[in-house]
């Protein structure tokens, strides 16, 4: 390759919305019933019915805005899409193209080249389509309009990424701020976050931006890497021949590792966008932007500071209790119950991270209550367990979220502080090894932690290490 | 007098003073519309069976006091472009011909609620895209006055069925004039609400903001308690307006006096049938004599109401009509290979050529590159008129002219011509576009003995006024003239 080339990248991000109820009816979002079990005259497009929009779609929508520093437009509309596809009943999308809630914001992004902001274009609300299933056997097709009307934000970014590097961390960027503030789970693998990447690459001083292709059904974070590399490299083999990009839409293949074209944009649809006359516009009044600002959760960057400041935790381990809104949340209730920072961040950093790792699990399917990890610093606090019994109490609260209290009962994992029981077992391994005693005497501390260590294998690791250290010692100093 | 000559309030008082019941009249009237419908097709569906199930529900609930309103136990025909929750609703259009509703349009629902018996659905325009009912997949209805002509349309079924006295009073939907310019065709009342006064949840979308659903009846009086049951807010239809004023029938009052009423020069002119213009002319001067104060003043900008009420119609009703693909519900095709061909196979046998036409137009109007000239400027064009009614209502109470240029014409002219058919839109259609209430109320008949209406316009949410103007006409023209319906004696 003679030339340098830069590649430029926008995304536009699908994010379902968390939200009980559909965009325009009063169905159930929730995901798996049976099929058309969750839909009614609205979101199955019946002749007369009408849409009416859920407010709290509105509230998310500007609570992302807000948190990633968009104008909001306090007077805007909904917009019909039409297209004609059985698994969009009324044969058009309701959707917003002209005055979208949110414009011009952006986020910061750090990766290895340092931190850079990225530019949103827009958010607007939509309404998701229904799923169509083939049926192969009988050689048909059939509609499930449970999640038809499940409402969406898109997220349009400016063209301003460069890398896949960058592109995942805008991504995780967003994934944690929509998270903190409860508008979704942003899970790429179930399709409540979806990404479509356009992609141009254009000799690095060029004032122009090449040609750009439109990467569809990205599914995970490395395909999207993948995808991304894939595309640079065909669209610079293309100009390196002398041809040019064609403006079109990919579809990424998962399998394969490949993108093949869907549609150019010769036959690109004309959507006829125009005002939902159904809809009116939807005003938003100072007075409700305030509230929704006023509402708005602490987001990562904030809690980040004040973990460092407020509980002495280090950087580092902030930022990994910070990853996960679900982690921050554990962490945080967990202190309060507990009133020991530390404490909490060591359990979580090492004990719950390995866990998380072997398991291969993330920290967003963590199941225990932060009461149970309190009472379990408790039982340690309180010399009630030693630390290696608590560290297998912690596992099973972790895996099965028991009660220490009645585990460590129930299991006999008490520490055992009979001095009377503990005496009786070191004399009598004392007895059995003279030679420990004779090394220990001859100045060979070692003698003693063999001696230690028998002790706790014989009280099966119940024993008070400091209790039996002091024990062991005197014994043998006799 | 037959029990059908009287209008639904006088109905309901004879029912509720136990004089005749519900089933009398459901009985009465199902046999006026086996005689007649062969004759004059008004009806789409007539549902014998459910109507005088619902007749015998509703004469118990009278009976035991539940039900008490002035529509208890009155039978009511339906236009069928609105959903009647287990009765067929085809729009008139082949492409619903097998739709049977899951639910009920909330129009419907307020009449059900208030004891009104539902007879079937009404015959119309397809998807109300017509002035004449001949475009209907179902045949085409006839002039209850002489059935050579047409009744008007879209609501025509609905306006011909009243007038035949084969229902007691019926809804209908008006875009661009679709209950006014039927009821003026054939003889009867008909009101179209601000747009918002009545639900639009179950009607089945033609252009969704300019539709609204309205009564057609014999009366005025009959119009405003009508108008007064289907008026509700309804959550369901974010367009819907939650009024405080909807006691119409308080305005029910036979004084005219100091009220102040424009006739604009712009719907006297050229194209008005002379002598439609008289009679125009002539009710404006019995209001005079009453004590109104009428003038002529300019509207303006009427001629530009056609286009961009077609503009915008169009372009919503291209949308509107895109859900019928033969994928869910209605017509599918019999033979097609693939996704696409059977899309355009069920359209394209499931529609008729007015609907096609009129879709093919919003489609262009909506298209990239379009947009701005045809739409946007449409859009411009309806604000403007909206301001021109504004600075109207500053001076006048009402506005007064004809709701169509002539009488009823015959079967087969208009559709030859849709430019032509298109025009005679022009008194109705800018009321749709600046949202007003409308009314038409018979004031005479032309030399053939077609009936003439007169037509009466109200600020936004001022329909009293109309009623007033409209009830106070009445009082001085006397009572209701139904045709002579030679028909009935012949067979």
């Amino acid at each position: 390759m003679s030339k340098q080339y830069e590649t430029v990248i926008g995304l536009e991000v699908h994010v379902e919305l968390a939200t009980k109820t559909k965009i325009f009816c009063g169905c159930s979002t929730a995901f798996g019933g049976a099929p058309n079990t969750h839909t009614c005259p609205v979101c199955t497009g019946m002749p007369g019915s009408l849409p009416v929009l859920n407010k709290q779609v509105v509230e998310y929508a500007l609570a992302v805005g807000l948190a990633t520093n968009c104008g909001i437009n306090q007077y805007c509309k909904f917009d019909r899409k039409n297209y004609f596809y059985p698994d969009n009943p009324q044969n058009y999308q309701i959707s917003q193209l002209y005055l979208p809630i949110c414009h011009d914001g952006w986020v910061e992004i750090e990766t290895a080249g340092g931190k850079k902001k990225i530019g949103i274009h827009e958010i607007h609300m939509e309404e998701d389509a229904g799923k169509l299933i083939h049926d192969e056997w009988e050689d048909c097709s059939l509609v499930d309009y449970n999640r038809s009307g499940v409402p969406l934000i898109e997220i349009v970014s400016e063209p301003d990424m460069r890398s896949a590097d960058e592109v995942i961390a805008y991504l995780e960027k967003l994934r944690l701020i929509i998270q903190y503030l409860g508008a979704s789970d942003c899970k790429l693998q179930e399709g409540s976050m979806r990404a479509d990447v356009n992609l141009s690459v254009r000799e690095v001083g060029a004032p122009e931006f090449g040609t750009r292709t439109e990467m569809k059904n990205l599914n995970s974070f490395k395909a999207i890497a993948h995808a991304i590399e894939g595309e640079r490299e065909r669209q610079i083999e293309i100009l390196e021949d002398g041809g040019k990009v064609v403006q079109e839409t990919r579809r990424w293949d998962d399998n394969k590792e490949s993108s093949r074209a869907m549609r150019s944009k010769e036959d690109a649809q004309d959507y006829r966008y125009f005002p939902d006359p159904d809809l009116t516009p939807v005003i938003i009044s100072d007075e409700w932007l305030e509230r929704v600002r006023n509402a708005q959760p602490e987001l990562r960057t904030e809690k980040l500071a004040r973990y460092q400041e407020e509980f002495c935790i280090p950087q580092y381990d902030a930022e990994i209790l910070t990853a996960s809104k679900h982690m921050a949340d554990v962490f945080e209730e967990t202190v309060k119950l507990s009133g020991k920072p530390k404490e909490v961040s060591n359990w979580l950093m090492t004990e719950a991270m390995r866990l998380l790792k072997e398991q291969e699990k993330d920290a967003e399917q963590m199941k225990f209550s932060p009461a149970h990890l309190a009472k379990l610093i408790e039982l340690v606090d309180k010399n009630v367990v030693n630390r290696t019994v608590a560290r297998n109490v912690f596992e099973a609260v972790f895996n099965e979220d028991v009660d220490p209290e009645v585990y460590v009962e129930e299991h006999g994992l008490k520490v055992i502080n009979d001095e009377g029981a503990l005496k009786k077992t070191i004399e009598e391994l004392l007895e059995k090894n003279p030679q420990s005693v004779a090394d220990f005497k001859a100045g060979k501390e070692k003698a003693m932690g063999f001696i230690v260590g028998q002790t706790m294998r014989a009280m099966k690791g119940k024993a008070d290490p400091a209790v039996v250290n002091a024990l062991v010692r005197e014994l043998m100093s006799r | 007098m037959s029990i059908l000559d009287l209008t639904a309030v006088e109905l309901g008082k004879k029912i509720k003073a136990g004089e005749v019941t519900a089933v009398d009249a459901t009985k009465a009237v199902l046999e006026q519309i086996k005689a007649l419908e062969p004759s004059l097709n008004c009806y789409v569906t007539v549902d014998e069976e459910g109507a005088l199930k619902q007749a015998e529900e509703v004469q118990k609930k009278i009976e035991d006091g539940t039900l008490t309103g002035p529509l208890a136990g009155v039978p009511v025909a339906i236009k069928d472009n609105m959903c009647t929750k287990d009765l067929l609703t085809t729009c008139s259009s082949r492409i619903l011909g097998n739709f049977v509703p899951t639910y009920s349009a909330e129009a419907v629902l307020n009449l059900q609620k208030a004891g009104a018996i539902i007879l079937g659905k009404t015959n119309m325009d397809e998807f109300a895209m017509g002035s004449t009912t001949e475009t209907s997949a179902y045949g085409e209805t006839k002039n209850p006055w002489n059935t050579e002509h047409v009744p008007g349309g879209s609501s025509g079924g609905s306006c011909a069925a009243v007038s035949a006295n084969e229902c007691f009073f019926a809804l209908g939907s008006d875009t661009g004039g679709s209950i006014r310019q039927p009821s003026s065709f054939c003889g009867v009342t008909g009101i179209k609400p601000t747009y918002g006064t009545v639900s639009r949840y179950g009607l089945i979308a033609y252009g969704s903001s300019l539709d609204q659903i309205g009564p057609v009846a014999k009366d005025v009086t009959d119009c405003a308690t009508i108008l007064e049951v289907i008026a509700s807010h309804d959550p369901k239809d974010s367009t819907s307006v939650k009024r405080e004023d909807c006691d119409f029938t308080s305005a029910l009052v036979d004084d005219v006096k100091g009220m102040r009423i424009g006739i604009p020069k712009d719907y006297l002119g050229e194209g008005l049938d002379p002598e439609v213009k008289e009679a125009i002319l002539n009710s404006a001067k019995v209001l005079e004599a009453k004590g109104a104060i009428v003038e002529e003043f300019d509207l303006s900008l009427v001629e530009y109401a056609i286009p961009a009420y077609y503009v915008i119609a169009s372009a919503e009703a291209s949308s509107n009509l895109s859900r019928f693909d033969g994928v869910k519900y209605g017509y599918r095709t019999k033979e097609y290979e693939g996704l696409h061909n059977m899309y355009k196979k069920t359209r394209s046998e499931g529609f008729g050529a007015e609907v096609k036409r009129r879709i093919m137009l919003g489609s262009f109007v909506l298209s990239s590159g379009y947009y701005d000239a045809y739409y946007l400027k449409a859009l411009r064009t309806k604000a403007l008129i909206k301001q021109a009614f504004d600075k109207a209502f500053e001076k006048y109470d009402v506005i007064l002219g004809p709701a169509a240029p002539t009488t009823a014409p015959k079967l087969g002219e208009s559709l030859s011509d849709p430019l032509q058919m298109y025009l005679g839109d022009i008194y109705t259609i800018s009321v749709n576009l600046a949202g007003l209430p409308g009314m038409t109320v018979p004031c005479g008949k032309d030399s053939k003995g077609l009936p003439i209406g007169l037509q009466l316009i109200g600020d936004c949410f001022k329909e009293k006024n109309i009623i007033r103007a409209g009830y106070a006409f009445e009082c001085s023209r006397g009572g209701y003239e139904a045709p002579e319906l030679a028909e009935r004696e012949e067979r």
